[in-house]
């Protein structure tokens, strides 16, 4: 196309248009976030697999559709609410899952796929700190995961919702039950909070496994699982106790318990009301916080080891 | 001015020394060439002044510590590690855009139109490419940032005598003025001999010789000796002697050329044969040394 101004010898002449100044201190951060998108393509096929599969599952059970709803409506209404919602609520777990297991594969290769493939003497000769770079590597399970999953869910149920009415309609009967006891607007609160608890208390975890990815040679995964493990058990024998193990498990599983009322992790019971929020327990908690004090000191010394790090 | 200043340069891995006490300074404007055997410290050294290793002792590349300002140095300097380090999954495109969107000296247009000037597409990923092109691709990258300082770690490694010479010239006639800096190491000594300015070689972790190309052009001479005059010509203590086609070839270090007319053939030795001389003779290394 413009083989002709290509042809002017001495082109390199020219005095820079570019203002080095000019550059705000955010671009390379967000041109590495995008980096890191165009590398980790599971990051978003994941999800959107995760959804099409579920879909698939979802359009073969509206041929029950109409009887579900039937039966539904001889129920009270919080069983109604149980019976109606499941399906959606059991989407929204499923890609919450999912972006976990994504963050987790993806934080233990973030920082050693680039050594591995000794693309670090490329990334390392351009003007990109290695904190930016760790914050960029960070900001996919803390923000573009979360965002991305509640995109997904959000759009996944909406089809399912007009896919339902019309299948509704088609058979003569009314909307009316899935409106009032399925709240998606509502709902869609609840999951981005519950997104935000997700990313927030699993912060020290995904900083964890970047630590571990910076420093490991290999076998990033027994690295990241084997030392806890050690520690449980040193623990174990040692004083017979078990704080670690149920710090770990706290902090594995507690951090929706500490964010919500009157939720049971096991009953099923979808949560739709903006009532069984508890914003307030949450960030009184010591948990968060300790938690975020880790992830930063865990970020910042993976940082430290990545100016050390050579291909390996 | 000067790029690159180091007083004292060290570097252990545990008991073995890469680089014992380097002294160098590099003035703006030049291309030097380091020179040295596997595992003399060359790569070290380089890493140092890049940041991508701890050192001890003293060094300054464009007034910065490039250990701890590894990153506001990049936006002066570049450098090619090895062919091997463009990553396979990036496409040429996406290459183009990152380099727009974290460097401030980056001409993107400039290296757009390098790139016409090959056969790579922009819609390739760097594994669709051919080493070469992986190794013309990074070069149009490079050479499209105003960058003062450019360092080559074995560039053309594993590439064919094509893209070898190519990558020289384009790297001479559409990017090298007095204004920038070039470091260059390579095994292919022979190729480079015309572009550099300065040479310098290293063994074991030290400085074993240090020369601009004019100095080393009037100094080292080369002669193929008439066989009459063989006794002559050794009796002016040649640095090295070696036997090409029943000739004897004989290396001098500052010898008068006059001496040498009446010897046979006289012409500039090569940086290939210089260094096999230094580095295959220890007392020569004490004649051509610092």
């Amino acid at each position: 196309m413009n083989t002709q101004a290509d042809a002017v010898p001495g082109s390199g002449a020219e005095p820079q248009a570019v203002a080095p100044a000019a550059m705000a201190a955010t671009r390379p951060l967000y041109w590495s976030v995008r980096r890191e998108l165009w590398e980790n393509r599971s990051i978003h096929i994941a999800p959107l697999a995760v959804a099409a599969v579920f879909m698939l599952g979802f359009l073969i059970s509206t041929i029950h559709l109409a009887e579900k709803v039937r039966a539904a409506l001889a129920l009270d209404a919080a069983q109604q609410q149980a019976h109606l919602a499941r399906p959606y609520s059991v989407l929204a777990i499923l890609l919450i899952l999912n972006a976990f297991a994504v963050a987790v594969f993806y934080c233990l290769d973030a920082l050693h796929g680039e050594r591995r493939d000794r693309s670090i003497l490329f990334w390392k000769s351009l003007p990109v700190s290695d904190l930016v770079t760790v914050l960029s590597k960070a900001a996919i399970p803390l923000v573009v995961l979360p965002l991305l999953t509640f995109a997904i869910i959000v759009a996944t149920q909406l089809v399912m919702r007009v896919l339902s009415v019309a299948v509704l309609y088609a058979n003569g009967l009314s909307s009316e039950p899935l409106r009032t006891q399925v709240p998606l607007l509502q709902m869609s609160l609840v999951l981005l909070y519950g997104l935000t608890v997700q990313a927030l208390w699993y912060a020290p975890v995904y900083g964890w496994l970047l630590l571990v990815s910076a420093w490991a040679r290999r076998s990033t995964f027994l690295w990241a699982v084997l030392p806890l493990l050690g520690i449980c058990v040193v623990e174990r024998i040692a004083f017979s106790t078990s704080h670690f193990a149920s710090m770990l498990g706290h902090r594995l599983t507690g951090g929706f318990a500490g964010a919500f009322d009157g939720v049971k992790a096991t009953n099923g019971v979808p949560i739709v009301s903006l009532t069984q929020l508890a914003p307030g327990k949450f960030l009184s908690g010591p948990g968060l916080w300790i938690g975020l004090v880790a992830a930063v000191a865990l970020l910042l010394a993976a940082a430290r080891l990545r100016r050390y790090r050579e291909p390996n | 001015m000067t790029v690159i200043e180091a007083r004292g340069l060290r570097k252990t891995f545990g008991t073995t020394i890469a680089l014992d006490g380097i002294d160098l300074r590099v003035e703006e404007g030049r291309i030097l060439g380091l020179i040295g055997p596997n595992g003399a410290g060359k790569s070290t050294a380089l890493n140092a002044m890049l940041g991508l290793t701890p050192y001890q002792g003293e060094l300054k590349v464009l007034g910065r510590d490039p250990w701890s300002e590894r990153d506001q140095l990049m936006r002066d300097v570049c450098f090619i590690a090895d062919v091997a380090v463009l990553p396979r999954w990036l496409r040429v495109s996406q290459a183009l855009d990152y380099l727009a969107g974290v460097h401030p000296r980056f001409d993107r247009a400039k290296a757009e139109s390098l790139l016409t000037k090959t056969a790579i597409r922009r819609a390739s990923k760097i594994r669709e490419l051919s080493k070469g092109m992986v190794a013309q691709l990074h070069l149009a990258l490079v050479m499209a940032i105003d960058a003062r300082l450019l360092v080559l770690d074995e560039p053309t490694l594993g590439l064919d005598i094509l893209y070898r010479k190519q990558f020289y010239d384009s790297l001479l006639n559409d990017y090298f003025d007095r204004g920038r800096t070039i470091v260059v190491t390579t095994h292919q000594v022979e190729e480079i001999q015309h572009v550099l300015t300065d040479v310098m070689f290293i063994d074991r972790g030290r400085i074993v010789l240090n020369r601009s190309m004019e100095e080393f052009e009037s100094r080292y001479l080369e002669v193929m000796v008439h066989p009459d005059r063989i006794a002559a010509a050794r009796a002016l203590k040649p640095i090295q002697e070696r036997q090409v086609f029943g000739r004897s070839i004989l290396l001098f270090d500052q010898v008068d050329r006059r001496l040498l007319d009446n010897l046979g053939e006289v012409r500039t030795a090569s940086i290939a044969d210089l260094f096999v001389a230094v580095m295959s003779n220890p007392a020569g290394q004490q004649g051509a040394g610092l």
